[in-house]
């Protein structure tokens, strides 16, 4: 018999919800089996960019079989114009669709077409006719195009940011002026977005895929103009949400249009050319980048310079220069942000904002510049390293970027390469990552029966990263207890409302709320015990909830356990507590998770293809709640890291201002045989300064950097440095040529 | 998805007793024309599911021909073309097309006839010439990275995506049809497909009621054999550029040379050009220059698709060049130059 409980926290704990989820018991919104049947909607989709719909015919798709309803501005009902009220966030602030004859971009909707199945809604949606006045449609094509200066950046940012002074010429012995350019992206979660919604007296359900469960109800409640007391939303389960599920989108905001209108349960599943139309994607870069250094390789100068499209009427700019800023100690630090309003779909978060595509320009010029100096990147990047913040002079809770870049260059060894086959060429590449750690407000509370049961309630999402998981390790060593004592219930709008998750701070912040919860129930339960007892252990094993005292001594001596049952009856349970974080709960000083990330490569002397023959992956990030789901998702980012550096990108048909590759065929996630070995390591290091959990953001550390390392290798290899992002073999061969 | 009628062929009754015409569609492993149908980019009124058509889904053999029938998967194909050294070309090609799961549908004569991935041929807001004939080509002037450089008209520059098709371009295979009346004919592959000239969406020699029966490839040797195929991700992607090669050397010469180029022409692309300059010639990489710049000699390039040309070379090059040092290190090879390809 087991007399105590292991600590399971920074152990490899396989997922709870993992043989749900394999064996199909995971309901993903789409797959929602609601009282009702749900009836199907199908979206019409613009054909033009912006413009107003001047005609609009839905009589044939309205006698088409099986149809129920044709929803259009006419008939959508009360909407609160979209992205209204301007105070309100922009994660709160209305969702509308089909409220107006305005057309904002190619691909949104004009009409929902609801019948009873998929098919019959999909036929009459192409009976639908419509005309577009169209408009000619502003988009981003150059630099100097984005003039606009943000009011602030994701992230908190300031758009610009500028210290110390410029050097002297005389004192710069190498120097780089650079323009590099990343593409539009997608986020490409691979569940699409989908809604099941349902409308009954004066009361919405919705299940939905979203990624922050508070704010989503806050959504629908402007959007539709409700009492968010009428609304309850769900999504227990989120198959990838990366960034694309922050906010509520169009399927969302349809169903519950079609549902209030026919007061039936209604299910709107984007195709993945809506997905790429009717939720965010990631604008395009343009970053001008010019760096200097002097005696002893010292960095003497850094400007960043970004220019990226806005889509009009939504707030949200990405702090490319956020790397710039804080990665290495410079003389002279300028970093500014430009905006250009575009006609494009919403752009908002994907996949590691600002850090993603910034480390790609921004790594990739440190490199540049290391080679201009003659030094090795690796050792430029270390002599360079700060102490305090580059720019503000403030402390860091902790720093261990020189830790990573030092041990990680041994564990993979650096410049040690792989003997090349004929016709191949081997390359290194080094690149450093730095993420900005936050807490958010976050609460939960935790149940615990007369048997030892325990349970977890929280609106936090778990979009795949093992929320499920951390959660339920922190309730079970916080309790003493084993992990399977313990359940958690997450994704319900009926629950305390949480950080959701987002940027890194999910699994600090609500695991953090769920630790205080847990505190907060053992400080009640010691309420109602004798004072002698006030400083025992409370264990629950056995189905028995046990007190034992440890005595002060070497030998820990552990008196026999006395029964908690001998002071409470059962009327008494269950007994529960919430717990709740803030800013109160983390230090003012600077919070950075720290990476470095290698990448071996081959690249083919005739063809220009790169071949990636291993990753590799030294982290900082406080304690690691569970090896494995942090380190898949560590992995998963350096993934997308190789697709950015390689192989993603959206492109744009600028008269239409519409995608040229909208699906899985021709917009080129990495597929499995791009990628090669993944490994990597945790400095172990909790950081109680940064959240009671000790633990530090994980979720946008592996992308950050991982595309530059692997950048910076294929110039190793082939001596070509193409600035222009993804690298593909046609660029390649243009610059041997 | 428009309504259509659903009939079955099993190889039975004659193909006369079916509702065939210019709206009516040959359903086979339906890994293309389903998702086409969807899109409604293709709208037929009828289908002729080929699913029971057994007799057609059988690989079989004489002293002189390999028979393939219309049904056979890519899979299937794929493993038994893997068993036979002539043939590695052909899996090569097969096993570098789509994945697992698509091959485990997609059919032989489906591969065939399965329609181009050009980007506006898919998207029905676009101009197309050869989904709509007459609205113009949206490709010609704007993003055109994936398109051809050979072949191509001011209607048209849309590749054919195959791979299986070019390696069989290569090996010279024959195609083998039935018509309603009862006729067969038997068509080379290499004259099978037509260039879009000014009516794109004429593919192929086929008549619209034609039905491919099966594919005959001639047995010989053909020497060390390799499928390169160059694409923007190292698997489920298109060609930007193939060559498949087989390759046989003898006193330093090219004796006997298969060739053909995915990716870069309208159809699968037969390089006689550069066939010419490189039979008999020695194998070197002047040579395979001269032979890249024969056929180059009219390819036609759209602003995003200008590397393809130099892409060709390089590629063209690489393949000959190892093909040559393995048969010349190995005389009288058959068989795959790479054993895990």
């Amino acid at each position: 018999m087991t007399t105590h409980n292991a600590k399971t926290v920074g152990t490899p704990v396989n997922r709870v919800d993992g043989s749900a989820k394999v064996s199909g018991q995971a309901r993903y919104a789409a797959e929602h089996m609601s009282d009702r049947t749900p009836l199907i909607g199908w979206v019409v989709s613009s054909d033009t960019a912006v413009g107003k719909i001047t005609s609009l015919n839905t009589e044939q798709a309205e006698q088409a079989d099986g149809v129920h309803a044709v929803i259009t501005y006419k008939n959508a009902g009360t909407l609160k114009p979209f992205s209204k009220p301007a105070d309100e966030s922009r994660f709160t602030q209305s969702r509308a669709v089909l409220n107006e004859p305005h057309i904002r971009h190619f691909g949104a909707p004009v009409a929902l077409v609801i019948a009873d199945t998929l098919e019959q809604a999909r036929y009459a949606a192409s009976l639908v006719t419509f005309t577009i006045d169209g408009e000619i449609p502003d988009l981003l094509t150059e630099f100097d195009g984005a003039t606009q200066k943000p009011a602030s950046l994701d992230g908190g940012f300031e758009a610009d940011a500028s210290s110390g002074d410029k050097p002297q010429q005389s004192d710069i012995q190498a120097s780089i002026n650079e323009t590099y350019t990343t593409p539009s992206q997608i986020s490409a979660a691979m569940e699409p977005h989908a809604t099941v919604a349902d409308f009954k007296d004066g009361k919405l359900e919705v299940y939905c895929s979203v990624q922050i469960i508070a704010t989503a109800v806050e959504a629908l409640a402007i959007t539709l103009e409700m009492d968010a007391a009428d609304i309850v939303v769900q999504s227990p389960f989120v198959g990838g949400g990366f960034g694309s599920k922050l906010g509520l989108h169009y399927d969302a905001t349809l169903a519950c249009i079609g549902a209030r209108y026919l007061e039936r349960a209604v299910k709107v599943v984007l195709s993945r050319r809506q997905v790429f139309y009717n939720t965010p994607h990631r604008g395009h870069s343009i970053q001008k980048i010019s760096l200097a250094s002097g005696d002893d390789h010292a960095l003497l100068s850094v400007q960043h310079k970004s220019a990226m499209p806005k889509a009009k009427g939504y707030e949200f700019a990405e702090a490319t220069g956020a790397g710039a800023r804080v990665t290495y100690k410079s003389q002279f630090i300028e970093s500014t942000h430009r905006v250009k309003d575009v006609d494009l779909p919403l752009i908002d978060s994907t996949r590691s904002p600002g850090d993603a595509i910034g480390s790609l320009a921004f790594e990739s010029a440190i490199d540049e510049l290391a080679h201009e100096a003659g030094v090795d990147p690796l050792t430029f990047r270390i002599k360079n390293l700060p102490v305090v913040h580059p720019m503000k002079g403030t402390r860091f809770t902790t720093h261990n970027l020189g830790e990573c870049l030092r041990q990680g260059a041994q564990n993979f060894k650096w410049q040690h390469k792989t003997q090349p086959t004929p016709g191949k060429q081997i390359g290194h590449g080094v690149a450093s990552a730095m993420r900005m750690n936050v807490l958010v407000e976050s609460s939960a509370e935790v149940e615990l029966s007369a048997t030892g049961e325990v349970t977890v309630r929280t609106d936090m999402t778990d979009i795949g990263t093992g929320t499920y998981t951390i959660l339920t390790q922190i309730a079970a060593d916080t309790l003493n207890t084993s992990v399977d004592n313990v359940t958690v219930k997450l994704g319900d709008s009926r629950y305390p409302a949480s950080c959701g998750s987002g940027g890194s701070f999910g699994a600090a912040s609500s695991g953090s709320a769920v630790k205080k919860a847990c505190e907060a129930l053992i400080a009640n339960i010691k309420s109602s015990l004798p004072p002698a007892l006030s400083q025992a252990e409370v264990q629950i094993l056995d189905g028995q909830i046990k007190l034992v005292s440890i005595a002060q001594g070497d030998d820990d001596e552990v008196s026999s356990p006395v029964l908690l049952a001998n002071f409470m009856s059962d009327s008494d349970f269950p007994i529960s507590a919430t717990g709740k974080v803030s800013e109160d709960d983390t230090s003012d000083d600077e919070q950075y998770s720290c990476g470095a990330h290698f990448a071996e490569v081959e690249v083919d002397e005739y063809t220009g293809e790169v071949r990636l023959l291993r990753q590799y992956g030294m982290f900082s990030a406080g304690q690691i709640l569970n090896m494995k789901t942090a380190a898949s998702q560590i992995k998963g980012g350096m993934v997308w890291g190789a697709g950015y550096a390689l192989t993603e990108g959206i492109h744009h048909h600028r008269d239409t201002a519409s995608f040229v590759n909208p699906d899985f065929g021709e917009y080129h996630v990495a597929v499995n045989r791009d990628i090669a070995e993944v490994s990597l390591d945790f400095l172990q290091e909790a950081d109680y300064a940064a959240s009671p959990v000790g633990a530090k953001g994980i979720g946008e550390l592996g992308i950050t950097g991982a595309g530059a390392a692997i950048a910076n290798a294929i110039y190793d290899a082939c001596k070509v440095r193409v600035r222009d992002f993804p690298i593909t073999m046609d660029k390649i061969i243009a610059g041997k040529n | 998805m428009q309504p259509f009628t659903l009939h079955h062929y099993n190889g039975e009754k004659p193909l006369s007793s079916l509702p065939l015409d210019t709206r009516s569609r040959f359903l086979a492993g339906g890994t293309n024309l389903i998702d086409l149908m969807k899109l409604q980019v293709e709208t037929p009124k009828t289908l002729v599911s080929l699913a029971k058509w057994d007799k057609a889904n059988t690989i079989s053999e004489d002293d002189n021909y390999y028979y393939i029938g219309a049904m056979v998967t890519n899979s299937d194909l794929a493993k038994f073309a893997h068993t036979q050294p002539s043939l590695s070309l052909l899996a090569q090609a097969l096993l570098s097309g789509a994945t697992v799961q698509l091959r485990n549908r997609a059919t032989t004569a489906g591969n065939l006839l399965q329609r181009t991935r050009c980007y506006y041929f898919y998207d029905t807001t676009k101009a197309c010439n050869k989904r709509e004939p007459g609205t113009g080509c949206s490709a010609y002037d704007s993003m055109n990275r994936i398109h051809a450089i050979f072949g191509t008209s001011e209607s048209c520059i849309a590749t054919h995506p195959s791979d299986m098709a070019v390696a069989m371009i290569a090996l010279n295979a024959q195609v083998h049809t039935q018509q309603p009346d009862g006729n067969t004919r038997q068509i080379a592959l290499r004259d099978f497909y037509r260039e879009p000239g000014e009516t794109p969406h004429i593919e192929t020699q086929l008549d619209e009621d034609e039905l491919i029966t099966h594919v005959s490839i001639k047995k010989k040797a053909n020497g060390t054999q390799y499928y390169h195929k160059v694409r923007d991700r190292s698997s489920y992607a298109f060609a930007l550029v193939s060559v498949a090669a087989g390759l046989k050397i003898e006193d330093g010469r090219i004796k006997d040379l298969s060739l053909a180029f995915g990716g870069v022409g309208t159809k699968p692309w037969y390089p006689q050009k550069a066939i010419s300059v490189l039979e008999g010639a020695e194998p070197t990489q002047e040579v395979i220059l001269q032979s890249a710049e024969a056929e180059l000699s009219e390819a036609k390039t759209f602003g995003s698709n200008d590397f393809k040309p130099e892409l060709l070379r390089r590629t063209l090059t690489k393949v000959l060049l190892e093909l040559a040092e393995h048969q010349v290190k190995h005389p009288g090879h058959e068989g795959a130059l790479y054993d895990n390809a």
